[in-house]
């Protein structure tokens, strides 16, 4: 086992004020639960300082990678690829650290939830991350329509210079706000004087760049958890969540809920937990999971542990967290349009398959649900589906297929209903889709 | 092992690549290239250079295998 990270320092102020610290080791939003401020003080009595290494201790990075690799931690951006495995990139000295609060996917508020409730953490982690790493500097991202957001991290950032827990250069960036430009090559590409659209890599996981040096482009929640698997170590973090899937994560629930919002769940917990805190308004008809590139899940899997292994073993998906649940008054065909008609118009316009392949999938389920499309339609979609996957510069029409697969497998009876000459009976029905898709 | 690939970005549906190389390159309803990412058979090797010079966009790329020698065409000078 990997000894802790932290150092304990006695702090008066932190004494003085004799903390409710429980779950402090564990939790994202503890601090805030427990009534602690955002700002730099309310952090630092609630979590103590952060571990930096002290100057010359050669061992300190290969520490910090061995107790992140412990933990189990995985990117929580989405591809959730073991996050020990960025801490460990070679030549990456002078490296920018670029931190990704761009809150891409439509649905999610996470990003907007963890910056506003703990900045300081997702900054610790930032710090720590580019000390492992020896990146020259750090540039959190946050969308040029999120100014909250924007608000509370230049706070924090000022908060910080000068009292020793920011070593690394920080600064704040604006990229445009679109479900693209939080894609990693399109983040590396604006920060480059570039159009901010996603890059064609023809060889896998080629390596980004910023001023022709290496970038590393990390989820803010990722980074959130290494500050406090830094503080705690992996023990802690492996004390809630399962065995496969460690640590809590951040979901956004959403949907046919009263109370959407965001919910800090250790991994692993029954997906119908997860949602009942939110109050479904309706029962439950199935549940988009992963964001709108992301895929149905029918009632008959809310049992399942919401964690990437079982979740897919249901068809569903983790990737940023985010779940849309269905009332069973909705019809998913319906909605499965508005969100492929709404995905078309994200993206970048740059791959031909997406620019005209997105579109013609959404016509052709929005002639579904209208009952004007028959079985040639259905064949054809599959087609569709087929022709789109795989075939641009990023996964966004990659993301789009499964979403529509996904609807015309959980929604078999409708396609069935609908071809048959059904209409919609819910097509007056406003969208129960968040209202940030209008965007 | 050559191979090819399509570049999407740079991609805009002339299609010389699918008149020059039918028998590794499909065109999807809206005109664009299709390939698969299998090893391309030494006797169409030929052709799928010249595809590659003939495409306007520079989008048709083919991946050279990797000369044991290390004096191989890299990647950069591939298909030009």
């Amino acid at each position: 086992m990997t000894p802790s990270l932290a150092t304990r320092t006695s702090d008066p102020m932190t004494a003085a004020r004799a903390p409710d610290r429980r779950g402090a080791g564990t939790m994202l939003l503890g601090a805030h639960r427990a009534g602690y401020g955002a700002d730099l003080a309310g952090h630092l009595a609630y979590h103590g300082q952060p571990p930096l290494p002290r100057a010359g201790d050669a061992g300190w990075p290969e520490r910090l990678a061995a107790a992140v690799e412990a933990s189990g931690l995985t990117g929580r951006g989405g591809a959730g690829f073991p996050s020990s495995t960025k801490l460990r990139s070679v030549g990456v000295a002078g490296a920018t650290l670029v931190v990704n609060a761009m809150e891409g996917e439509p649905a999610s508020t996470k990003d907007k939830a963890l910056v506003s409730c703990a900045p300081h953490l997702v900054l610790d982690g930032a710090q720590l991350t580019a000390r492992a790493m020896g990146a020259a500097r750090i540039v959190v991202c946050v969308a040029d329509d999120d100014h909250h957001s924007a608000r509370v991290m230049s706070y924090a950032m000022a908060e910080r210079s000068g009292t020793g827990v920011s070593p690394v250069t920080t600064t704040l960036a604006r990229p445009p706000a679109a479900y693209v430009s939080g894609e990693e090559s399109a983040l590396v590409s604006w920060l480059d004087g570039g159009p901010g659209v996603p890059t064609f890599r023809p060889v896998k996981g080629m390596p980004l760049s910023v001023r022709r040096r290496r970038a590393l482009v990390h989820n803010a929640e990722t980074l959130a958890h290494v500050a406090l698997i830094a503080r705690h170590g992996p023990g802690t973090f492996r004390s809630t969540g399962s065995p496969d899937a460690p640590g809590t994560t951040l979901v956004t629930v959403t949907g046919g809920v009263a109370r959407p919002g965001v919910y800090e769940i250790p991994m692993g917990t029954r997906l119908e937990d997860v949602i009942a805190p939110a109050r479904p308004t309706d029962a439950v008809q199935a549940v988009l999971t992963g964001g709108f590139g992301g895929s149905w899940v029918p009632a008959a899997a809310l049992g399942t542990p919401y964690a990437p292994r079982p979740m897919a073993a249901v068809g569903g998906v983790v990737g940023a967290g985010v779940l849309v649940v269905l009332p069973r008054s909705a019809c998913g065909i319906r909605e499965t349009a508005r969100v492929a008609h709404y995905m078309a118009g994200q993206s970048a316009g740059q791959c031909g398959p997406c620019v005209f392949g997105l579109p013609a999938l959404a016509r052709d389920l929005t002639d579904l649900a209208d009952g004007t499309a028959d079985v040639t339609t259905v064949r054809r979609l599959h087609e569709r589906l087929t022709a789109v996957s795989g075939r641009g510069a990023c996964r966004h029409p990659d993301g789009v297929a499964r979403m529509v697969h996904s609807a015309l497998t959980v929604f078999a009876g409708d396609v069935t209903a609908h071809v048959g000459g059904a209409p919609c009976a819910h097509q007056a029905r406003p969208s129960m889709l968040p209202p940030s898709t209008a965007r | 092992m050559t191979s090819i690939t399509v570049n999407p970005v740079a991609c805009a549906a002339y299609g010389y690549c699918a008149e020059l190389l039918p028998e590794l390159v499909t065109l999807d309803e809206w005109g664009y290239p299709v390939v698969d990412g299998a090893p391309v058979p030494p006797t169409l090797v030929a052709l799928a250079r010249r595809a590659a010079r003939e495409c306007p966009r520079r989008a048709f790329l083919v991946d050279e295998a990797p000369d044991p020698t290390g004096r191989g065409r890299s990647r950069a000078q591939a298909g030009r």
